[in-house]
């Protein structure tokens, strides 16, 4: 494990990873690799979460996809310096921030969504002129393995390497030193990973989860809200962190949304669930137990059949759920909807607030005055407003956790500044010494006046002539030689 | 329950009132914060006084000034800071909104250090409460006049329960760092920096580390040696040394060498007299550990000039050492006092080799004419921050965050981006609650759509 981190870490030394042009030439690469092994990657998808091709296409492929042309675009734009505001004091200076690779990177992915949880921040780490080591979730095997042939098969094999393993391995690698680790998982294993980080000071972005609330007001198309809650919640059997976990909503209105779900689940699905190729399985037998379990003692509106052979658990709605039972105390990651009452959004806003910060809030309705008002009195790692999931989708949108569900973002331009280091660099010239007669020793009182002056305002070159603070400066060095003379 | 404990339950308790999200309350606390420095400003400057023996005008010109500007910029700029960042939108999300909503995170701690105890207490407090958080301060106990004026002060002009100061040792610090707190910002040491970080795992807080390491100093051969080590005199030699971003060493050709000590033995003569310790502006080391810690540095080196100290009044000449060898003590710890090694490399080539070879240290100091110098090496390492022909100074301009990178720190602060770290970037897209063509494409069943692909 140590010899592969330091062979990535030689690498990285050489500084090739560095030039805009070798930068451009790897993400090229990656995109061909997308497009060439699309049936080998859409294949291991559908032998780890039974997705079917289009799924996988629409939900994973296509999201690289774009990614990469956004960044092949863009980075041309996100390398150069980005020029600060001066003051005073520093009109004269280069002012700027210098957007530089950090070194090695660990990414660590889930298995949810094993192919873009990989491959999304290595785009970003390569972008941003990084090594970089990608460690697959092994939960989800096919992928994991796949990635490990076709990456070194398109990038530079030193720079970008794929480790697999399980707990063992997992472990071992965070004993290395990097320079930043992007983990996606649990809130459990995103303190283990921050505790190891911490021994070498390495900045880490955690990607967790939680409890996502969707609130359904009064004042809503329930037609429609229903069916986004539908696609976003049973979408890759409920795996997905930043699934709706649990519906908020008056008493009355819990029959019409059960209904309706209902109603959508049949027009999605069919009437035989277990025959459509578009729904998946849960991904192994640990999380089937888990996620069955949490139907004990409920009251199943519809659905609740399970296949334990096949891991097929049926798209299930809970009503009258009490929030101290089990279904309540931990992420679903399952195709279960529990629908907890509250009286108003008052009360919902105080339920949200009692419990950890989730990765994602959603509230429905017509009034964009109470969605500004749950937004504004809860906390969450991102907001979709009259729809579920598609935050995520907009990559100028940051994406990330907030509290236990996680902390940093990526996506986008944000994945580039998250794997560079951002350094503030200013750059003087060798001469105007008489202005700094101001700071040196010895000193006295006039001069504390002087410093006030200068250091209290503020510099911008379209509101303030340059003769005039070109005179100001020849009228301070003159008064200061004349004070010190 | 601990004393510690109340104040921080007692401190969220505070935060989840919604007491600190409006900006008026925010505006009105930060005026407050301004209304101490001016009229508190004598025991101010009088504590850093009796903590380092800093002169009233390094006291305001270090610390005081900038910490009040720093509060100018925060109120100035503070009503657009809050307002809902818009995004770019795509063809899926093009008929909603999209924006970043920036919102408190709740209870921020802040840890000061002791060499700037004024400024580094207050610069991260401004922002902390700009951006609607509740603050927990604790300064550092090795700055002691300071940490009880601040202990006084604060709940003068501030709102107690929103705003606590509590001062202790590292008992009561660690004690402190089992608290969940929504971040922590802290300046001080590589070492307890790791300790912050482990602590701070276990509730999952982000941190801020402002942390150090041996910032070097490259003097080119084509440079104007005059202005250069006057402006390295200066930065080296302020509060004795102890800054982390001091200069910490020289490296240059060693034909350079004996020019450079000549040009600051004369710089400090000019700004310290004959004999520094008579000298109203120059500092003292904080305490008697650090003195005996940076007069043992001095041993076995080539004194070029100074290396004489006294414990009684824990004074250290300005010192320089010459010819100075890489392995020896002096080389392998930030040094934190006013000792100045000058190592010799042969070309810009082995200085930027010299630097790869140690940890990245919080800034980087270049001076040279030649521009071409002053990029290349900037390209080739890696600092926290960078301030060509000058140094410190990157520090002081405010729209540039500063921040450590690897051993000298993570994440940064000054000016908007304090307003930044202390705050929760929200992602949020609202979309209009009517039929889309898109969730037709979204929905399942996908065979029919699959021939679309």
């Amino acid at each position: 494990m140590e010899q592969l981190v330091l062979r990535a870490r030689a690498a990285f030394q050489t500084g090739r990873s560095r030039p805009l042009s070798f930068r451009l030439q790897q993400l090229r690469a990656l995109q061909r690799m997308v497009q060439e092994c699309q049936k080998e990657i859409l294949g291991a998808l559908a032998q780890d979460l039974h997705k079917s091709e289009f799924n996988a296409f629409s939900q994973e492929v296509v999201s690289i996809l774009g990614e990469l042309d956004h960044v092949l675009e863009k980075l041309p734009e996100w390398v150069a310096p980005e020029p600060a505001k001066k003051n005073l004091l520093t009109m004269m200076d280069e002012a700027y921030v210098h957007s530089e690779p950090l070194g090695v990177i660990l990414i660590i992915g889930a298995w949810n969504y094993p192919f873009v949880l990989n491959i999304q921040p290595l785009i970003g780490a390569i972008a941003a002129g990084n090594a970089v080591i990608v460690k697959p979730s092994e939960l989800s095997e096919k992928t994991a393995t796949l990635l490990a042939k076709i990456l070194p098969q398109y990038l530079d094999k030193e720079l970008y390497q794929v480790i697999n393993g399980g707990v063992k391995e997992t472990t071992e690698l965070l004993k290395q030193r990097f320079d930043h680790i992007l983990y996606t998982g649990s809130t459990g294993v995103g303190k283990i990973v921050m505790e190891a980080a911490a021994k070498h000071l390495t900045p880490v972005t955690l990607e967790l989860g939680g409890k996502s609330p969707c609130y359904i007001d009064k004042d809503c198309n329930l037609d429609i809200a229903c069916r986004r809650v539908t696609w976003g919640k049973y979408m890759n059997c409920g795996q997905i962190c930043i699934a709706p976990d649990y519906i908020l909503c008056e008493p009355s209105l819990q029959s019409q949304i059960v209904e309706r779900i209902k109603e959508t689940v049949r027009e999605f699905y069919g009437e035989e669930i277990k025959k459509s190729p578009d729904y998946e399985r849960i991904i192994n037998l640990h999380h089937f137990k888990r996620v069955t379990s949490l139907l004990e003692g409920q009251k199943i509106a519809f659905g609740g059949e399970t296949d334990e052979a096949t891991r097929y658990i049926a798209p299930t709605v809970l009503t009258d759920v009490n929030p101290n039972s089990k279904v309540m105390q931990e992420e679903i990651f399952g195709p279960v909807l529990p629908i907890v009452p509250v009286k108003n959004a008052d009360e919902a806003i105080q339920f949200i607030n009692q419990r950890e910060k989730p990765l994602a809030l959603y509230v429905f309705s017509n009034n964009n005055k109470l969605i500004k008002r749950m937004i504004e009195e809860t906390s969450s790692g991102g907001v979709t407003g009259n729809d579920v999931i598609m935050h995520f989708t907009l990559s100028s949108l940051p994406f990330g956790g907030v509290g236990n569900s996680g902390m940093g973002a990526y996506h986008g331009k944000h994945s580039f500044d998250t794997f560079s280091h951002r350094r503030s660099c200013l750059i003087k010239k060798l001469k105007m010494e008489g202005a700094n007669k101001l700071r040196y020793p010895p000193n006295s009182q006039s001069k504390v006046d002087w410093a006030s002056f200068f250091l209290l305002k503020r510099f911008n070159k379209v509101r303030i002539g340059l003769f005039f603070l070109a005179f100001l400066g020849i009228l301070v060095a003159i008064t200061v030689k004349f004070q010190y003379c | 329950m601990s004393k510690i404990s109340e104040t921080v339950q007692r401190a969220r308790a505070a935060f989840n009132s919604g007491k600190t999200r409006p900006l008026k309350f925010r505006i009105q606390q930060l005026e407050n914060l301004q209304r101490m420095m001016k009229e508190r400003e004598e025991e101010i400057t009088e504590a850093l006084y009796a903590d380092l023996h800093k002169s009233k005008w390094c006291a305001l010109y270090e610390e005081c000034t900038y910490a009040f500007e720093e509060v100018k910029y925060a109120l100035a700029n503070l009503p657009q800071w809050i307002l809902d960042e818009p995004v770019e939108k795509n063809d899926n999300t093009k008929d909603g909104q999209a924006y970043i909503h920036s919102e408190p995170l709740g209870v921020v701690l802040i840890i000061g250090s002791w060499d700037y105890p004024f400024i580094l207490s207050i610069q991260p407090l401004v922002g902390a409460i700009a951006a609607g958080n509740v603050v927990v301060l604790k300064p550092s106990e090795l700055s002691e006049q300071t940490a009880i004026l601040l202990a006084t002060l604060l709940p003068q002009y501030l709102d107690k329960d929103l705003f606590p100061v509590i001062n202790g040792g590292v008992p009561e610090t660690t004690e402190l760092l089992k608290e969940k707190f929504d971040h922590i910002l802290f300046t001080g040491s590589t070492g307890v920096g790791k300790i912050i970080m482990t602590a701070a795992a276990k509730h999952l807080t982000p941190v801020t580390l402002e942390l150090g390491g041996k910032s070097p100093c490259y003097i080119d051969k084509d440079c104007d040696l005059d202005i250069a080590c006057r402006r390295i005199t200066w930065g080296k030699f302020m509060n004795c040394g102890q800054i982390c971003l001091a200069p910490d060493y020289i490296l240059c050709d060693p034909a350079l060498q004996g020019q450079v000590v000549e040009k600051i033995k004369k710089t400090l003569k000019e700004f310290y007299g004959d004999d520094a310790k008579s000298s109203h502006d120059y500092g003292r080391m904080v305490n008697s550990r650090h003195f005996k810690r940076v007069m043992s540095l001095i041993e076995g080196q080539k004194v070029a000039y100074g290396g004489n100290g006294d414990e009684a009044s824990r004074y250290i000449a300005p010192t320089i050492l010459t010819d100075v060898d890489p392995r020896s003590q002096v080389m392998q710890e930030e040094i934190f006092g006013p000792v100045l090694p000058i190592i010799c490399v042969k070309s810009l080539d082995e200085a930027i080799q010299f630097i790869n070879e140690r940890p990245k240290p919080l800034a980087l100091y270049v001076f040279s004419n030649n521009d071409q110098v002053i990029k290349k090496m900037i390209a080739e390492t890696s600092s926290g921050g960078v301030t060509a022909n000058d140094v410190i100074a990157h520090a002081d301009v405010h729209t540039l965050p500063f921040g450590g990178i690897g051993d000298s720190g993570m994440g940064s602060y000054h000016g908007k981006k304090s307003f930044e770290i202390f705050s929760h970037r929200r992602s949020c897209l609202i979309k209009p609650l009517k039929k889309e063509d898109s969730d037709k494409v979204r929905f399942p069943p996908f065979s029919a759509k699959a021939s679309l692909k």
